[in-house]
């Protein structure tokens, strides 16, 4: 029996039971479907994950007050406290060549008002290179100026909702709003940027992160954001924090340096290993699919024992008659498989109408390791019945036994 | 062309021995027309099987055209039932979804024949058994009798040299299990040795020689109707 008869033969079976073949298209499909549609969201959420903290900038280093890393020698003492970051800290790590530009960070909460409203936000200090740190854009105005840092100047520059929510569509540059117990002339307007890790830059204010610790009463910095020359000196720029902090804080670099490389890594194996779980799980559907083909194919060999009694008499040899059956479990995993592929880019597209930020698609190993474990299961489950059905006597089986 | 010897085949039933052919001697030269007859249960069937290689033996010998097919392995008869044996069954045994064509291809698809001649094949067997107007029907849209021809047009359709036909007028009406008959005796006399199991005295009475089987055992061999 040539390869175009075999296929004609077993694709004429297939056609043949109706009921039998959709229910098992339905299995192998929902299978190969949901596998698609949750690697999809797994790769999604992935993707948006690494998106967040790419979008944090690039080359840069965030600096935290306090050690959290684990290194061999002593384990540290108890009750051990982290010196304060302090905005000199942040000043002397601005000197280090390997370093562009810095941004301290003080935060805060506090209520902001202008005439009657107030609106209880968060209040950032920070210095006028935090807008080229975080690759922010300004809707109108400008931001805070360049100058020396300590200096407390009471000038704010309001995120697009707070102004909105204050001001409604009025001008708010140059006017005063209330900050705490302190007023603050607005200078800018953010540009609305939608999403951002840790703080919703919509909803916030920013003020000189001296009139910030004054504000606050306090000395410490909630971080430092530091931004490397280039990729090659973030290394560098590391040694030449650790190197100050250490000289500052009396031989301890008690401070934790997160590179964007090592957290957007850190996410991206995260999130590939829950993709795998999904996908995981998912593919057990796909087993219990490959086990319906197996019962379907059963019944198929007892309900034809005379058609196979029948090629038997004809003249098919064991191993053609086995052929046979493994040709059906095929093409009924492929269609399947294929209908799945379908189902779940169908899905997927509906999701992403309602949740474009997710810019969900499946990606290709995904599809073809489910197309390739609906196919293994098919075939695998299907040896079982075409076994039977190749061993069947033929005196047996012509007589309907 | 066929040559049994001393062939046995038993059956364990529980814990009984049925003894469905026992010790048989038998010759059939090639054209012959043979009639395999007796009670049922006599063994004439398990005969039938055992010749068409669908059967081994349990013992003795079988020549087929002077080569001993006894051991051969399940492909090797596969192969031979291919290229030399036609089967007529009873339930006629048409693939339900083949149309008429279709069924009489098969065994040639199965030998692997090219398309183009076994569409030529397939044809003249049609054409010769009067179905060709029937070629695209289903089995279901056939009477009795032109599903019985299109399983001979299958059975001819390899051109072999031994038909062997299982009661094939058992579920017919009598004109066309007439019709079948004549058939099946113009194929014998283009040379093909036909053997045929029935019941139905008359129409052993047509074939040139009859086999009366009882008890596993040939009781009488010879023209048909004579008595030992």
């Amino acid at each position: 029996m040539t390869a175009r008869d075999l296929i004609a033969y077993a694709t004429g079976s297939v056609l043949g039971y109706r009921v039998r073949t959709l229910l098992t298209l339905l299995a192998m499909g929902i299978g190969v479907a949901s596998v698609v549609a949750l690697t999809a969201l797994g790769e999604g959420a992935r993707r948006y994950v690494t998106g967040e903290f790419k979008s944090l900038g690039t080359h840069l280093l965030i600096v935290l007050p306090g050690r959290s890393e684990t290194k061999g020698g002593a384990p540290p003492l108890m009750g051990e406290t982290p010196r304060d970051l302090t905005l000199d800290d942040a000043l002397a790590i601005d000197r280090s060549r390997a370093v562009r530009r810095i941004a301290p960070i003080a935060v805060g909460s506090a209520g902001v008002s202008y005439r009657e409203r107030e609106r209880e936000v968060t209040v950032l200090g920070t210095t006028a290179s935090f807008i080229e740190v975080r690759h922010l854009k300004m809707a109108s105005g400008r931001f805070l100026p360049e100058g020396d840092p300590r200096r407390a100047s009471p000038v704010c520059v309001l995120g697009a909702k707070l102004k909105r929510e204050l001001f409604d569509a009025g001008p708010a540059i140059g006017r005063w709003v209330r900050i705490g117990d302190r007023r603050f002339r607005v200078l800018g307007i953010l540009a609305s940027e939608g999403r951002s890790i840790g703080v919703d830059i919509e909803d916030i204010v920013i003020i000189p992160v001296a009139a910030a610790q004054s504000l606050f009463d306090t000395y410490s910095l909630f971080r430092v954001l530091v931004e490397a020359r280039s990729e090659e000196a973030i290394p560098r720029a590391r040694q030449a924090i650790r190197d100050t902090i250490r000289q500052r804080h009396e031989g301890e670099d008690d401070v934790t340096v997160i590179t964007q490389d090592a957290v957007v890594a850190t996410f991206n194996r995260i999130f590939t290993a829950l993709t795998l779980t999904v996908a995981g799980i998912a593919s057990i559907s796909l087993v219990v699919a490959g086990i319906l083909i197996m019962n379907v194919m059963l019944v198929a060999v007892s309900q034809r024992t005379s058609e196979v009694g029948l090629l038997k008499a004809l003249g098919a040899t064991s191993g053609a008659i086995m052929r046979v059956f493994l040709a059906e479990a095929t093409i009924l995993s492929l269609v399947g498989a294929a209908a799945g592929v379908v189902v779940g880019y169908a899905g997927i597209r509906i999701v992403d109408r309602f949740y474009p930020v997710l810019s969900l698609s499946a990606p290709a190993w995904a599809i073809a390791s489910a197309v390739l474990v609906a196919l293994t299961t098919g075939l695998l489950f299907g040896v079982l019945p075409a076994r039977r059905a190749a061993r069947l006597d033929p005196v047996a089986a012509l007589a309907g036994r | 062309m066929i040559q049994l010897r001393r062939a046995r085949r038993y059956f364990i039933v529980g814990e009984q021995t049925v003894r469905a052919l026992d010790d048989i001697d038998l010759d059939v030269a090639a054209g012959e027309y043979v009639a395999i007859t007796g009670p049922s249960g006599s063994g004439k069937s398990t005969l039938l099987n055992a010749i068409g290689l669908l059967d081994r033996l349990t013992g003795g010998s079988y020549l087929l055209e002077g080569t001993d097919v006894t051991n051969f392995s399940d492909d090797e008869l596969a192969r031979t039932r291919r290229e030399k044996i036609g089967f007529v069954f009873q339930f006629f045994h048409l693939v339900p979804r083949l149309t008429a064509a279709q069924n009489v291809e098969l065994p040639l698809t199965l030998a692997g024949v090219e398309p183009a001649e076994r569409r030529q094949r397939v044809e003249k067997a049609l054409a010769g058994l009067g179905l060709s107007d029937r070629a695209r029907h289903l089995p279901n849209q056939l009477s009795g009798g032109q599903r019985q021809r299109v399983a001979i047009a299958r059975a001819t359709v390899t051109r072999p040299q031994v038909i062997l036909a299982d009661e094939p007028t058992g579920n017919l009406d009598r004109a066309s299990g007439r019709d079948v008959v004549e058939i099946l005796e113009e194929l014998n006399s283009s040379g093909i040795t036909l053997l045929m199991v029935t019941h139905d005295p008359e129409l052993a009475a047509r074939a040139a020689r009859e086999i009366r089987m009882v008890d596993g055992m040939i009781a009488s061999d010879g023209r048909p109707g004579s008595r030992p």
